[in-house]
């Protein structure tokens, strides 16, 4: 298992975006009084019919070509059933895939959430190609990020400009 | 909302276009994160990060940093691939946030491969 959940996140976008993806939505949810965590990342990918959506928390399911072992979902699986959680995969073909890990939020077991920001700024910088929705979201307390304004106002500069850098890290440690 | 407002990044990117006019430095190296689950697992967060902070600190414009999935060559994660200018795309093993920060500077910058960290693919 990875150390913090948000490696886990990271993990599970980068499937979103081997399908092709041009959107993904990731919402991170913390209801301390309902004591439950929820991740959701959402995406516009090309989806994976029912016969395959099942099969996708096997670990020796893969749909890729350079192993034949796929240990991304069936490790978040594992993570959130061991905290009286659950995992579900909610797809259809061409029709983009939503993947929901819930967890008890305190319980013992339960990984910290770890280093979100540095986890959006990277999926947000190496993924040029695509656009984000990052959603905190801690009781009543609400953080969004979306790439799409900003990248409309940035026009050609790219991400990877050393002021881009700094401007997105210091909006996304704020929030 | 965020403190840092729209307005701020008009700024930095009329900041940014005029530097590129007069450097015309436009994405004239290529750096590659491989990031599979076994990248993950192994630090390629951190690498990348590194990475950034590197470009980030030393104001170096015209690199493209950009990620992509598992390649294959899992025990040898983290994996970076570099390309500069018109010279062909390397493979970089095992790479830390230290040898990160060594490759930025020594090959990305300065034009020189770190022999001893490539690994052929």
């Amino acid at each position: 298992m990875l150390r913090e959940l948000a490696l886990h996140i990271l993990d599970i976008v980068e499937n979103s975006l081997n399908a092709g993806a041009t959107l993904v939505t990731i919402e991170v949810i913390e209801e301390t009084r309902a004591d439950r965590l929820t991740i959701r990342v959402a995406d516009n990918g090309r989806g994976m019919d029912t016969e395959i959506a099942q099969r996708v928390a096997d670990p020796f399911f893969t749909t890729r070509t350079t192993r034949r072992v796929g240990l991304g979902l069936p490790f978040l699986k594992q993570a959130a059933e061991m905290c009286n959680g659950s995992l579900t995969i909610d797809s259809g073909q061409g029709a983009g895939a939503t993947i929901t890990a819930t967890f008890q939020h305190g319980h013992i077991d339960r990984m910290p959430l770890g280093d979100l920001p540095s986890t959006i700024l990277s999926l947000v910088i190496g993924n040029p190609h695509a656009d984000f929705v990052y959603r905190h979201v801690v009781n009543d307390r609400h953080f969004e990020f979306d790439t799409r304004p900003l990248k409309a106002e940035l026009g050609e500069v790219a991400l990877s400009e050393p002021s881009v850098i700094a401007y997105l890290k210091q909006v996304l440690s704020e929030g | 909302m965020p403190v840092k407002s729209l307005e701020d990044l008009k700024k930095i990117k009329e900041e940014a276009l005029q530097k590129r006019q007069i450097r015309n430095a436009s994405a004239r190296a290529r750096v590659t994160v491989a990031m599979g689950t076994c990248g993950i697992a192994a630090g390629a967060r951190d690498t990348m990060k590194a990475v950034l902070d590197a470009i980030e600190k030393d104001q170096i414009g015209g690199v493209l940093v950009t990620q992509t999935g598992c390649i294959g060559l899992c025990e040898f994660e983290p994996i970076v691939d570099v390309q500069v200018g018109e010279e062909p795309k390397v493979t970089y093993g095992k790479v830390s946030p230290e040898r990160a920060r060594a490759i930025v500077a020594e090959h990305v910058v300065g034009g020189k491969p770190i022999k001893e960290w490539l690994i052929t693919r």
